[in-house]
Parts: C-alpha cells; sequence; structure tokens
C-alpha cells in the first residue's frame, strides 16, 4: 500500500439533477473551474448522472481518458455514493477511488437565493472533493458469513406477523417479548374499527401460530440485556426474567392462582380488574404459562403444594441470561399511552369517571373485567351519556405535536359500541377534525354520524367532577357555532395519545439506532425505506416508529421482515473496508488507541521483552477512527479517512488554486 | 453591495448525525447562509485537534464541529471523545491569541435539519461580530500545486509554529 501511486488523473463529473443543482449554479462554470484543478484531467457534466446514460459517461470517461479517480458532484454520498462507486468498479477502477461532491444538499438547495455564492461554495466543494480524491486508495471489500437466524423484539401484532412471516420461509425466528405473554397492545382491544373484527379473534389464532411454529422460540418474560456484534453476526444476551414458574412443566391448570392469597390491579386490564400474585394476564394468553409477580408474592408457599407432584414452581428461580446468535434484528417495541394525568384540566387520576381509550376497550370487552358491560368505575353504574375527547395529548404544543393517527377512529368505534350496546346511550365527541384516511374509514365516519353519536367541534378546555354524583361537568367552545359549551357527562374518555415504549429509549442505545425529535425511532428514509434503521441489518415494525393503525403495522412488518430476510438469504455481506490499521514501524505500544476503542477492536501483543504492538481486529473494528484521532505517533491510520486525506481537505478549502 | 465581511468556516460533520441532519435541512430547502464548507467524517471522534489547528493555520475564521447528541453516538461513544477533545483545544486556541468562541461543538442529530440551519446561522452571526480571523494568511506551507497537505505530514507544533507567531501580534485586542 505504501508504494502505490497516487491518482493523478482525476475525472470530474457534474450533475444537473435536473433544475436542483442547475438551476441555482451555473453547470458550465463549474465545469470550466473544475479543469483548473490540478490532477483534474477531464470534467463533463449531464443532467442525470445517476441515470444509465449519466453512468455510462463515467465508465467510458474512465477508459478514454484512463482516469484514476473519479469525483461526481452532485447530491449527498448518502444518498448516491453506492451508485456511482459501482459505476467506477464498471469502469475498472477501484471503487474506493471515487468521491462525491455534495453540491445538491449542501449548496443549491440550501443557498437558493444566493446564487452566486452557493457556486462558489459549490467550487470550494469540488476543489476539497478533488483534493481528496488524489489521495485515496484502493481498499478491498470483505465478505463475512451470516447468521442464519433473526431476531424480532417486541411480540404485539407486529412483532407476531414479522416472525410469521421470516418463519414461514424457514428461518429460525426468536421472537423476544418482555411480559408473560406476547400479543402487546392489540390483544388487549375489543373490537377493531372499521370492520368491528373482533380484535382476540383475528389475533389469537396467529398467536397460536407463533406458539406452534417450528421455527419460532419465543422467549416470553425476557429482555434484551446487551447486543454485540454487526450486520450478519449479533450476539444478542437477553436476561430471562425469573418466571417462578417451569415452562416446561406448567400445564395452565391455574390451581395454583387459585389457592394464592395475595391480589392485586392486573396490569393487562390497566388496574381495572384483579390479579393473583401467580397469574396469567389474560385466559388467551401465549404461553398459557403462570408467572409469579415477586414483587407482590409472600412466598407463602400455597401455591407450591399445590402444584405438587407437577413441581412445576419454583420460589428460588432466578435471571437467567441467554445469548443469542443472529443476522438481522427487527425492533417492534409499540407503544405506550402518554401519561395524560399530566393534562391536569381534564382530571385523569383524579375523578373516577375518566377514563382512557384503552381502559375503555377493557371495560366493553367481554373478556374483561366486567365481561363487557360499560360501568361508571364510581359507583358501578351504566353512564346515560359517555363524553370523548380526542386529541387528548396530540396535536398539542403542550403535550405532542404530531397526530395519533388512531384516536379519531377507535373513538367513532366507541360511540358504534355504545349505541349498540346500550341503546339510549348518548356518546358526544368532543374533536379537532376528524381525520378518517385510511380504507372505508370515512364511511365508518358516516355511519356512526347517522346512527346518532353527537359531534362537538372544539377541544375540551376542563373537566369539574360533581362531587356528589360523581358526574364529570365538562367544558368547551362549540368552535362551529362560537359559543362555550357545557356537558353534565356521566362519564369521559380521554382519547390519550400514543407514545413509543418508555423502555425502547434504553433498547434504542444498546442498538445504537436513533430517534426523531417525537422520540420515535428513526427509519432510514421516510417514504423509500421506512422499515429500516441508519444501522444495518437492524430494521422497524409497528408503532416503535411511528403512531400506526393495525393494518398499516400488519404491512411494515411484513416489509420489515421481507428486509430483515435479505442478508440471510444472500448468505453473506460485504464489509465497508473502512477499519483503522496500524502501522508496525510507528506503533509504541502505549496502548492509548486500546483504551478508546469503543468495540475492544484493538489488542496489545507482546513482540519481545517489554515491546508491544496494537493491532486491529478487521471484523470488530467498525472504522469510527477515534483511535487514529488520538495516536501520539500516528501509527494508527483510518483506511479512507486518512489524516492527510482530510488535511488535504482542509488546506485546499483555505488555499483556492490561481491564488485568491 | 456593501463589502460585508464573510466569514470563511469549516465544518466537520459526522456521518451518521449532523451530516444526515445537514442533508436533511437540504431535503427541506431551509436556506442558511453559505459560510461553512463541510467535510464528512464517520465519527466526530476522528477529529484530531491537529485538524482543528491546521485549519486555523490556514485562515479559518472558524471551525464547528458537529455530532450525534450524546447517548446518541453511532460508534457508542465517539462524541464524548470529541467534546473533550474540542473544549482542551478551545483552551489551545486561545493560548494562540484565538477567540475560544471560534471553535464550536454542537450536537445535531439526523432529524433536526432545521436545528442545523440555526446552529449555522448563529455561529456565522458570532463570527461576524468577532471580525476576520487573526492568523494572517501569508503562510506559504506548501506551494506545490495548490495541494498543501498532499505531502505534509508535519505536525501539530510545526503547523503551529508556522502562524503562531503572526497570530499573537496580530491579535488586536482578544479580551478573555
Amino acid at each position: 500500500m505504501a508504494n502505490e501511486k497516487k491518482p493523478n488523473r482525476v475525472g470530474v463529473f457534474i450533475c444537473h439533477c435536473g433544475t436542483n443543482i442547475a438551476g441555482v449554479i451555473p453547470i458550465d462554470q463549474l465545469r470550466e473551474y473544475a479543469m483548473t484543478l490540478p490532477n483534474v484531467v477531464h470534467a463533463d457534466n449531464y443532467t442525470y448522472m445517476c441515470s444509465t446514460p449519466g453512468q455510462e459517461k463515467i465508465k467510458t470517461a474512465i477508459k478514454e481518458h484512463n482516469l484514476d479517480a473519479v469525483v461526481v458532484a452532485a447530491c449527498s454520498p448518502r444518498l448516491h455514493e453506492p451508485t456511482f462507486r459501482k459505476a467506477s468498479a464498471a469502469g475498472g477502477l477501484n471503487p474506493f477511488i471515487f468521491e462525491m461532491a455534495n453540491i445538491r444538499e449542501q449548496s443549491s438547495w440550501i443557498h437558493m437565493k444566493e446564487p452566486e455564492r452557493a457556486t462558489e461554495k459549490a467550487k470550494d466543494i469540488v476543489r476539497m472533493s478533488v483534493a481528496r480524491a488524489s489521495l485515496l486508495e484502493p481498499l478491498d471489500t470483505k465478505y463475512i458469513p451470516v447468521e442464519k437466524a433473526i431476531m424480532v423484539i417486541g411480540a404485539g401484532v407486529a412483532g407476531i406477523q414479522a416472525a410469521l412471516e421470516i418463519a414461514d420461509s424457514g428461518i429460525t425466528t426468536y421472537l423476544i417479548e418482555k411480559d408473560p405473554s406476547i400479543g402487546g397492545n392489540m390483544s388487549r382491544l375489543d373490537k377493531t374499527f372499521p370492520t368491528l373484527d373482533c380484535s382476540q379473534c383475528i389475533l389469537t389464532p396467529k398467536m397460536v401460530d407463533v406458539d406452534r411454529h417450528p421455527n419460532i422460540k419465543t422467549l416470553t418474560y425476557t429482555e434484551v440485556d446487551k447486543v454485540d456484534g454487526y450486520i450478519g453476526n449479533f450476539t444478542v444476551t437477553v436476561r430471562r426474567k425469573a418466571r417462578g414458574v417451569k415452562e416446561a412443566e406448567c400445564n395452565g391448570c391455574g390451581d395454583c392462582a387459585a389457592v394464592c392469597p395475595v391480589t392485586k390491579g392486573n396490569e393487562f386490564d390497566l388496574g381495572l380488574g384483579p390479579r393473583k400474585a401467580i397469574y396469567v394476564p389474560f385466559p388467551q394468553a401465549v404461553p398459557l404459562k403462570y408467572t409469579i409477580d415477586f414483587d407482590s408474592c409472600i412466598k407463602c408457599d400455597l401455591c407450591v403444594k399445590k402444584c405438587g407432584d407437577k413441581n412445576a414452581i419454583d420460589l428460588n428461580m432466578k435471571d437467567e441470561l441467554v445469548e443469542i446468535k443472529v443476522g438481522t434484528i427487527i425492533v417492534a417495541t409499540g407503544f405506550d399511552l402518554y401519561e395524560i394525568e399530566k393534562k391536569e384540566e381534564w382530571g385523569y387520576g383524579r375523578y373516577d369517571n375518566v377514563i382512557t381509550g384503552l381502559q375503555f376497550e377493557r371495560l366493553i370487552n367481554a373478556s374483561g373485567p366486567t365481561g363487557g358491560k360499560l360501568i361508571r368505575p364510581s359507583d358501578g353504574q351504566k353512564p346515560h351519556n359517555v363524553a370523548f375527547v380526542l386529541c387528548a395529548g396530540s396535536r398539542d404544543q403542550d403535550a405532542n405535536p404530531y397526530c395519533s393517527r388512531v384516536c379519531c377512529m377507535y373513538s367513532l368505534k366507541h360511540a358504534h359500541q355504545i349505541m349498540e350496546k346500550m341503546p339510549g346511550t348518548i356518546p358526544y365527541l368532543f374533536y379537532m377534525d376528524i381525520r378518517a384516511f385510511g380504507k372505508a374509514y370515512e364511511e365508518f365516519y358516516y355511519r356512526i354520524q347517522d346512527e346518532g353519536a353527537k359531534f362537538v367541534r372544539g377541544r375540551v378546555s376542563y373537566i369539574e367532577e360533581d362531587p356528589v354524583t360523581k358526574n364529570c361537568i365538562v367544558h368547551a367552545e362549540d368552535t362551529l357555532l362560537g359559543t362555550p359549551v357545557t356537558l353534565d357527562a356521566d362519564m369521559v374518555v380521554l382519547a390519550s395519545a400514543i407514545v413509543p415504549k418508555e423502555t425502547t429509549e434504553l433498547l434504542r442505545n444498546k442498538l445504537t439506532i436513533s430517534r426523531s425529535p417525537d422520540k420515535f425511532l428513526l427509519e432510514a428514509h421516510p417514504k423509500l425505506n421506512p422499515f429500516s434503521t441508519s444501522t444495518d441489518a437492524i430494521f422497524l415494525a409497528g408503532c416503535c416508529q411511528g403512531p400506526k393503525d393495525i393494518p398499516d403495522t400488519v404491512a411494515q412488518a411484513a416489509g420489515a421482515a421481507a428486509a430483515a430476510q435479505v442478508p440471510i438469504n444472500q448468505g453473506k455481506v460485504a464489509l465497508e473496508p473502512i477499519a483503522a490499521k496500524v502501522n508496525d514501524d510507528l506503533c509504541s505500544g502505549c496502548g492509548v488507541c486500546g483504551s478508546l476503542c469503543p468495540y475492544k477492536a484493538i489488542t496489545l501483543s507482546e513482540i519481545g521483552e517489554g515491546h508491544r504492538r496494537a493491532s486491529v481486529n478487521d471484523a470488530m473494528c467498525k472504522g469510527c477512527g477515534t483511535c487514529g484521532a488520538a495516536c501520539p505517533a500516528k501509527a494508527i491510520t483510518m483506511q479512507h479517512f486518512k489524516n492527510e486525506q482530510i488535511r488535504a481537505q482542509i488546506a485546499a478549502l483555505f488555499t483556492p488554486v490561481g491564488g485568491a | 453591495m456593501a463589502d460585508e465581511f464573510e466569514p470563511k468556516i469549516l465544518g466537520i460533520l459526522c456521518n451518521w448525525c449532523t451530516y444526515a441532519g445537514s442533508d436533511l435541512a437540504g431535503t427541506s430547502r431551509i436556506q442558511y447562509p453559505p459560510n461553512v464548507r463541510v467535510i464528512r467524517v464517520m465519527c466526530t471522534g476522528r477529529i484530531d485537534p491537529a485538524f482543528v489547528m491546521e485549519a486555523f493555520s490556514l485562515g479559518a475564521d472558524a471551525v464547528l464541529i458537529s455530532g450525534c447528541h450524546i447517548g446518541d453516538c453511532h460508534y457508542i461513544a465517539g462524541n464524548y471523545k470529541a467534546r473533550r477533545r474540542i473544549a482542551l483545544t478551545r483552551k489551545v486556541i486561545e493560548q494562540f491569541g484565538i477567540d475560544p468562541r471560534r471553535l464550536k461543538m454542537t450536537f445535531v442529530s439526523a432529524s433536526e435539519g432545521a436545528l442545523w440551519a440555526e446552529v449555522v446561522k448563529d455561529m456565522v452571526n458570532t463570527i461576524k461580530k468577532l471580525g476576520p480571523t487573526p492568523v494572517q494568511k501569508k503562510v506559504d506551507l506548501h506551494a506545490a500545486g495548490g495541494h498543501a497537505a498532499a505531502g505534509a505530514d508535519e505536525d501539530l507544533a510545526e503547523i503551529a509554529k508556522a502562524s503562531a507567531g503572526k497570530k499573537l501580534e496580530a491579535a488586536p485586542v482578544q479580551k478573555k
């Protein structure tokens, strides 16, 4: 590598990008300028460099002009670097002797109103890129084998769908769920809009399929502890929380729960119904294995005695760490409801008869704590009118600025359920706009209007409780009439916003994936790649990426499943050869690099008495370059981001060609 | 148009957060001053303080480093290291008579295009108030072909020496 000749026949290709670049920057001027730069022997331009004829231009020019480096001045390298690397490789060059000058995102688009200065900047950018290209070195792409297994984190409907798709194609799937049962939030719902399918009826078959599938290994009551590795070769350490019940022995008979003396609010029912300290969260739980809540268990041993010879209960069980090797990972951690008690004006948590939409689902659900009877929590009576507060915590600058996308529709559905189950009870919907965007959603909205639900356009300003009747006095402005309105409601349902699950943040740090300002996980591209992350081989499905209804969640999950299988089916993945390299002659073995490396990719080996030398494990090095920046002897170099390459860019910026 | 001072600022951005964020600013057509020229590195941890010194020695009016938010580094902890290095480098440039406000590190995520535009606007305003760099650009470090650093691997001290003398006398009233 040391003696290789530096590129000195650089070709510069300037893209018009339609009018995206050419509309601001005079291409001819830029091309002529490029020709004056050192080492540049050829400069050309084309309407769309990324098109086939554009790439063809690069290929032919490499041969005709005997180019040994290519610079394309166009969009962001994050967008088209791979395209043009392929084009230069097709022309016979090493794909790494290629540099992109980003004159679109970094110039023409952001300085549209100052074309002259944008052009100056574009010239600087091209000059810096040429300087860097003249110092690039050929690198070899390495291929590594891929572990033929996929992990899906979160077993709500997104995780279940993804796991089934993957497993059906014959790939081992690990489905990780932190709760005792799979099913997620969808298993809490009663009916689903707009078709009014029973949620459990359409979900349970899938849950059972998961349980039975030979390729799916479901690990419930399990959390991700640590993630190591990279595309194709992740090692995920999961914590199997102490369940207190041996899954292999428990047959789900429930004798233990019958004798358990401890009663607690069931989280699955959002505290509306009871459970024992040894419990299954709901009757259709998969797997149907009991779980001991050790925080409330008093270790009275009654359940152990009752279980008897089956011997399924172990009160001394400890958490267990298990290492799992997978090639790709899908994150499907779902959502929580926004803590609506923060909106104090609506009194959730203070007034008995103010509940959330999800609590409503449990109350109206036949398998819920009331057997499907909607009652007021304060006195168990049937409500005669129910107020719904839409956009509760959504589209609200004090809470969440975004639209949660499902609240309009499920509130309409709630209204329908009330009118169907309890004729005479009137639902009042306080809304800002009804967003009925999906297939057959708008029709559903009309149907609910026709059925007699009352709509009041206006946000509820505050709610008071009548201390005697426990009724809720709802104050709002009817913005269509322009008058304040007051409603004496028996019950209020807040359509609380969707927020990412609290634990997602911890997981996100373990996986080193990004989030958007709204705290949902960030997709690689909002339109063209909504299920990938910027980290290779980690994919997203469902509400962890943004609020979604069930059809969208299932669609995204299937997409993520397909994408996650690609590296598995390819069998090997290319590693970017951007890794640190040690110059043995310069290394004094001080070890500064090793202590900085976040991946423990650098080891010091003895090469004689008292002499040590650093060496880098290529597969473990991710190419951040932290070591190279710190090496006092400059013995470690970051390939493709070498000191002289970066310094050439800096120098080129401040020493314009041709004087100045 | 009056000959207003237009600072020339070097930006060194990490690939995963701020470079992506600045791309987003572009895609969203957010308009901001064209004073910053960007170098992309994979991680702010890659940034050798020598790069910063070199830029100042060559006449940069300011250097802007930006990476992922603390805790969000794509490489776990590169931005922590960069933050420390930049904090120290600020002290070093101050010793050379360069106002430490000319070197700044910010944290802008891939989804914060608008924030990146604000960061640049702020920086440009600050530097406009501070005026041009006190470093006089006569340092004909590497005449050959304009590609200065091509063969250059002088170490930090060397570069600093080349311009240090000038800086100190040229820095008029750089107050603490």
